[in-house]
């Protein structure tokens, strides 16, 4: 506490005042977990880089524009897009000290998780079914490679948050609970935004053109 | 972010933030959608303003929902978060550029 304290710059207030920065060593957590959605967000780079690069490379078989369902992948954002929100929220009741409902918003983040992941999956079977396997084509490959990665990122996602929620049950909201949640949800909202990102140079490219 | 932002007068979190950052993000993800699905545009303005508008959403997620401004000491993990984004971009956009010489070669 009394080291966090000698830290803090004037522009740092707003941080001191929420519980999983008070602890220099939770704090600091939270830094490498920083750290560590910038070396991931390059492992998408190269799978955004490779799918770019091989789209048009269809061999004759299916093209995107003839497997992407425009439903399907509309209610998958909406469902991530509405689960990070939901995970910004567990946050808020965490900051607040609201236990209960910090628990809730986790069990409705992980939720609609699910909802998304089993949509995926509902996809990804469709789309075998359709011919359109992995082997296929470069196109493919590259598709299910990007695609699948973020997925299992979400499914990741999912179990850890379960882990942080049943800490949170057993020892309440503490500095090391706090951080917890306070990551696992950055972690979250990271992988929103590369959801963001495959439905716009994935889905809707492969729909426009 | 000052503290006042975020917080009423009696020391409470507000979801005011939250709920703001969602609207904008649903509002931006049915600008693309409707802007891909009705081809309003010709092509290449088309996909300019779809990258563009998902690199809003990387801002609303980075300032509404992870609280990139909050920190004590020097902003250490924006630097390496903007390092990440560049080397993403250049990635892409130079793997693209080459593969265009490739395709011209034939």
């Amino acid at each position: 506490m009394a080291l966090a304290e000698k830290h803090v710059t004037p522009g740092g207030s707003a941080r001191a005042s929420s519980i999983e920065y008070r602890d220099p060593h939770q704090s600091v957590r939270i830094m490498g977990f920083w750290l560590f959605l910038s070396t991931d967000m390059l492992l998408f780079a190269c799978l955004f880089a490779t799918y770019l690069v091989v789209r048009t490379h269809t061999d004759g078989g299916p093209t995107p524009h003839e497997i992407f369902d425009v439903p399907g992948f509309t209610i998958e954002t909406f469902l991530l897009l509405t689960s990070s929100f939901t995970g910004g929220l567990a946050t808020l009741a965490m900051r607040n000290g609201h236990k209960k409902q910090l628990m809730a918003w986790l069990i409705v983040t992980m939720l609609l998780g699910l909802g998304f992941v089993g949509l995926e999956i509902q996809e990804f079977v469709a789309d075998v079914a359709e011919g359109a396997t992995m082997q296929r084509s470069a196109f493919l490959s590259a598709f299910f490679t990007l695609v699948g990665t973020h997925g299992s990122h979400v499914s990741l996602g999912i179990g850890w948050m379960f882990i942080t929620l049943l800490q949170v049950a057993r020892r309440g909201i503490t500095a090391v609970t706090a951080r917890k949640v306070f990551i696992v949800n950055l972690y979250w909202h990271f992988l929103d935004v590369v959801w963001v990102f495959i439905f716009t140079v994935v889905y809707l490219s492969g729909v426009v053109m | 972010m000052e503290r006042g932002a975020q917080t009423t007068q009696h020391g409470h979190h507000s979801p005011t933030l939250y709920i703001v950052g969602y609207v904008l993000s649903l509002v931006l993800t049915a600008i693309s959608f409707v802007l891909a699905l009705t081809h309003a545009m010709s092509l290449g303005p088309t996909m300019w303003i779809l990258m563009i508008l998902a690199g809003l959403q990387i801002l609303v997620q980075l300032f509404f929902f992870m609280h990139v401004t909050e920190g004590d000491g020097p902003p250490y993990h924006s630097v390496t978060l903007l390092i990440g984004l560049i080397f993403t971009f250049a990635i892409c956009l130079m793997s693209i550029w080459i593969m265009t010489f490739h395709y011209q070669s034939y």
